[in-house]
């Protein structure tokens, strides 16, 4: 099974890149100052809302029921949306899925689509299968665009290019933007005017575009896009063709479910009240926006998580990122490091999901289990007891001799009291391996401290004690 | 098997354990309606960078033409349904025929009258019904003047949902576009009206 990008890569893994990346000063101080900034913001605009905790429940709660029903909503949405006029593909991988929208392409004749962002199309690697193809997609969010044109990965999920500060976007558009200004600074104000300009020309010539959804409305089939820049409503609006690229577990049943989903979503996310545009559409409708709708459906994975009872909970996430932005692990190691399309703590609970914990195993183990991220969900998803579970899925997948010798010595050793007895006498001499050893044991010891080893253990000072005691009373008695 | 029923079959096949009859009770204990008033609309506009007017009936339509001359709008595009004498003495563009992308991003601006307003978020919505227009008309010139009139406004967002119809062509609009893809900080004016001035009518 193809998984498209959901992975970059395994090698290497998630503690080599970390390691790498807290080294890289300008990287934390972006990454750092960013996060403090969305925190603060969150957190005053979530403080301010009595029922907060109510909403949580419901949205929680609406989006268990769209997982147990799935089948039963996603026939919904199809008849809904194809009564309203909208042609409706399912995918079940992402080369079918890049297929599919390749072909919707080809068929207008077309060699340029606007995009707007959309992290199911980063997952499958779509622009990638459009170039292979001849087809340029022009991404039109100022984040992407900084990506695209950076010729790099994004790193978070709501701003992917948070790991990169003013003064590197302006080198980038002056040196990858054929119409950015000689003069261009790097105050954002001129940098977000820069892309205005340079992408204004496209949109309005623009005849084909592809999206994803936030929501999609089983009840009506109706989808929603939640953004700041206008650039997503450009797309949904001028093209003559849209094709709307969605993963099956972004159901919501009915329309009223949005009235919990535009509160918790855009207070967890940018931390604003509410972010500046929502657009809810409905298949075509006549003398407004794209003649040609297309929806596709992708699985691409979500039906394997969907089997794991603890770790279905993870599609029930609306990709909000609070995670990110307060798990001390994504700071200091930044998105990159986990070497996939999702990072942070949800993604260290979907990605191996997604592809199967044998192509991830280090990611579930990329956390401190403080629990912050949990506290912070808006769907209330547990990650740390989804990281616990998924670990112990990483350690059975995985051979483990060194440590199966050692638990095998360990059980011997305590299957009767003269082993016991014996294997105690030796302990002290652990103070060896304090710092250092050999491996396996130096991976072990060179990021931990091990206590000092007492010099004797507790029978022996015991045996010591009581037969001093003993001898000093003259009683013998039994111990 | 097609790639529906191969998904189909794979979803069932994987909630089979979980599998409820009927739908299960969604617990609503959040507030349905908030006694929030135009002040708080108008102190979540002015937090948006929004340009705010609050004026009588009988005010209207002389605030309308005084924030349009103010903002030196003529050529400005006017959906059907928005009453004459907001557009006296200006050269307003008709939709009809539907004006091309070219003509609206040459205009002075959009003139609009909206569907529903949120207090508690600052929020105005447009259903493409008349006054509106199509959602592009909002999207592509520099300049977005609306027209709310007190009884539109609602404190909540449930109570906003409760007001609209899903298969209108919805767009929520709070403040001008903007963006917080550089360091966070919000700039306003990215791709959409650079300027939202709001003109609240009491009745």
């Amino acid at each position: 099974m193809s998984h498209g990008e959901t992975i970059w890569t395994e090698d290497p893994p998630f503690p080599k890149n970390a390691r790498d990346a807290v080294e890289n000063a300008q990287l934390r101080r972006n990454i750092r100052k960013a996060t403090t900034t969305i925190r603060e913001r969150r957190a005053s605009v979530v403080a301010e809302m009595p029922d907060w905790q109510a909403l949580r429940e419901t949205g929680q709660a609406i989006k268990d029921d769209v997982l147990a029903h799935l089948d039963r909503y996603l026939e919904q949405f199809e008849q809904a949306a194809l009564a309203r006029g909208a042609e409706v593909h399912w995918a079940r991988d992402a080369d079918e899925a890049n297929s599919i929208v390749t072909s919707l392409v080809q068929q207008t004749g077309e060699h340029e689509v606007i995009k707007s962002k959309s992290m199911l199309t980063e997952e499958i690697g779509l622009d990638d299968a459009l170039q292979k193809r001849g087809i340029t997609a022009i991404e039109t969010d100022l984040a992407e665009l900084i990506i695209q044109l950076g010729h790099d990965r994004p790193s978070h999920i709501v701003v992917p290019a948070i790991h990169r500060n003013r003064a590197e976007v302006r080198e980038i558009f002056l040196r990858e933007m054929e119409d950015a200004p000689a003069d261009l600074s790097d105050d954002p104000h001129a940098l977000a005017d820069a892309s205005r300009r340079h992408l204004r020309r496209k949109f309005l010539q623009a005849k084909l575009a592809v999206s994803g959804a936030n929501f999609a409305i089983a009840q009506t089939g109706s989808l929603v896009i939640a953004e700041s820049e206008g650039n997503a409503r450009m797309c949904l609006t001028l093209p003559e063709t849209l094709i709307s690229v969605v993963g099956i577990e972004k159901l919501v049943p009915t329309f009223r479910d949005l009235e919990v989903f535009l509160q918790l979503l855009p207070r967890s996310s940018t931390g604003e009240r509410m972010n500046p545009y929502n657009s809810v559409w409905t298949g075509v409708t006549p003398g407004d926006g794209p003649r040609q709708v297309h929806i596709v459906l992708v699985d691409n994975g979500r039906t394997n998580v969907l089997r794991d009872e603890v770790g279905r909970q993870a599609l029930r996430c609306i990709r909000c990122a609070a995670c990110l932005n307060v798990c001390p692990v994504y700071e200091r190691a930044g998105g990159h490091a986990y070497g996939a399309t999702y990072p942070g703590p949800i993604g260290a609970i979907l990605t191996p999901q997604l592809v199967g914990v044998e192509h991830a195993s280090k990611l579930p183990f990329a956390s401190s289990l403080c629990g912050y991220c949990y506290e912070v969900c808006p769907v209330k998803i547990n990650i740390p007891s989804v990281l616990v579970k998924l670990r112990h899925d990483s350690v059975r997948a995985k051979k483990h001799p060194a440590e199966d010798a050692a638990f095998a010595a360990a059980a011997t050793a305590m299957k009767g009291r003269r082993g016991w007895t014996a294997a105690l006498r030796f302990a002290p001499l652990l103070r060896f391996f304090r710092r250092g050893g050999p491996p396996p044991i130096a991976q072990w010891t060179s990021v931990r401290d091990l206590p000092d080893p007492p010099k004797h253990s507790f029978r022996d000072w015991w045996v010591k004690e009581h037969t001093a005691q003993h001898a000093e009373r003259g009683d013998g008695g039994s111990s | 098997m097609s790639a529906r029923e191969a998904i189909l079959a794979r979803v069932r096949d994987a909630i089979a354990p979980a599998h409820l009859d009927g739908a299960a009770e969604i617990p609503r204990a959040y507030r349905q309606r908030i006694d929030a008033d135009i002040d708080t609309f108008l102190s979540r506009l002015h937090h948006y960078q929004a340009r705010t007017r609050q004026v009588t009936e009988q005010e209207l339509d002389a605030t309308v033409r005084a924030a349009l001359a103010e903002r030196g709008a003529r050529r400005l595009v006017a959906p059907d349904g928005i009453p004459d004498p907001w557009l006296e003495g200006l050269e307003p563009l008709r939709d009809d025929p539907p004006l091309d992308p070219h003509a609206l991003d040459q205009s002075d601006g959009l003139i609009s009258t909206c569907a529903v307003a949120i207090a508690e978020t600052g929020t105005i919505v447009l259903d493409g019904s008349a006054g509106m227009g199509r959602r592009v008309l909002s999207l592509v010139p520099d300049y977005h003047l609306c027209v709310v009139r007190s009884d539109q406004i609602v404190g909540s967002v449930p109570e906003a949902i409760d007001r609209l119809d899903p298969v209108r062509p919805l767009t929520f609009i709070s403040g001008p576009s903007a963006t917080v893809d550089i360091e966070l900080v919000r700039v306003g004016g990215v791709h959409g009206p650079r300027t939202l001035e709001v003109i609240i009518a009491a009745g």
